[in-house]
């Protein structure tokens, strides 16, 4: 299955429209073209981390610097920011967009990621981050937009979950 | 030489550094050394304190001084390799290290007979290594805060809490109030 270059350039050119100008990174195939868009522009702080926590971590900094921050993870990565976003973005009210790119789901060959693809929505409705489901191209502009805006207007997280009907080629 | 008496050292040299400190006892006990609106009191996400304190010096001019701690580190190891890769100038991450968890009851984090924090920093690639255990020592290390960094500091410490209260304030209020001092530039 092929990557699709169309929905990375559409996703970073939503994120640089809504103003997005420090982005925390952790290693997913599926999103590697949109990463690659991030890595290359000059105009954004773009960090590589080891491990989600740490960057849930990166952009609470970032935001209290004064930067718009944003987190590029997979499904199986939320699991592994589940307490940092409880205990620090939820407690001091700190926004987030989350751009989770959803493994495990439909057209995934891992089966390794199906546990926390099929518990994703129950894991963030859990800790009561709300979220959006982006399907397709058409749609990035707008949900990008409406997530951030919902992160900001309530000062905690927001996550749109990116299909794989948008990530990848037919 | 126990954390409260190096907190207290440390914070007497500052120079309206920005500070992001440790959950638990670190935060309560600097707190109830020095209260300034420079200071970002964790309350929460172990570990984090030098991952916050990045995510700060990449987007601040300003200096920033992380107060961690070696069980702290160990639960963000990621972070020495991080951090030594972005290479932050303004950034002096300074380890409280008493082997042990001080903020839970004490567990024991590492030995010195096995491990070093010291390696471990350079293995990560940290240039700029000092160690203290002594008042003269760290108000000697903190010169180093003059100068670019990024450093590791290494400060070791004796077990043992201060009598201290929790901070008295939200959450919300530490994070407008260090935000609105990190706007003064």
């Amino acid at each position: 299955m092929q990557v699709s270059a169309e929905a990375g350039k559409a996703l970073y050119e939503a994120l640089i429209k809504n103003g997005v100008n420090f982005v925390v990174t952790f290693p997913c195939n599926w999103t590697s073209c949109l990463i690659e868009l991030v890595a290359d522009d000059q105009s954004i702080t773009h960090v590589p981390v080891t491990r989600e926590e740490e960057g849930i971590g990166v952009a609470a900094g970032a935001f209290l610097g004064g930067r718009k921050p944003a987190v590029i993870m997979q499904s199986s990565g939320v699991g592994n920011s589940l307490n940092a976003l409880a205990s620090l973005n939820l407690t001091y009210k700190i926004p987030l967009l989350i751009l989770i790119s959803h493994r495990g789901d439909e057209r995934e060959k891992i089966i390794a990621q199906r546990g926390m693809g099929q518990a994703l929505k129950k894991l963030l409705e859990g800790i009561g981050i709300g979220y959006f489901d982006l399907v397709d191209i058409e749609g990035t502009d707008k949900v990008i937009t409406n997530a951030v805006n919902a992160s900001y207007a309530e000062n905690k997280p927001v996550a749109a979950i990116l299909s794989p009907f948008l990530l990848l080629e037919e | 030489m126990k954390r409260a008496e190096a907190i207290k050292c440390i914070a007497e040299e500052l120079e309206n550094e920005l500070v992001v400190c440790n959950l638990g006892f670190p935060s309560q006990e600097l707190y109830s050394v020095k209260d300034e609106p420079t200071h970002f009191y964790m309350l929460g996400s172990i570990g984090l304190v030098s991952s916050i304190g990045l995510g700060l010096a990449l987007s601040t001019e300003r200096k920033v001084v992380v107060l961690d701690g070696d069980g702290s580190l160990f639960y963000n190891l990621g972070s020495l390799i991080t951090i030594a890769t972005q290479k932050p100038e303004n950034l002096y991450w300074i380890i409280l290290d008493n082997q042990s968890h001080g903020s839970t009851g004490f567990q024991q984090t590492y030995d010195p007979e096995v491990t070093s924090i010291e390696q471990l920093s350079l293995a990560a690639g940290f240039k700029r290594l000092v160690t203290a255990s002594n008042q003269e020592q760290i108000k000697k290390a903190t010169e180093l805060f003059k100068q670019k960094g990024p450093l590791f500091m290494i400060v070791k410490i004796d077990k043992g809490n201060a009598k201290v209260s929790p901070i008295p304030f939200t959450p919300e209020k530490i994070k407008l109030r260090f935000m609105e001092e990190v706007k003064k530039g």
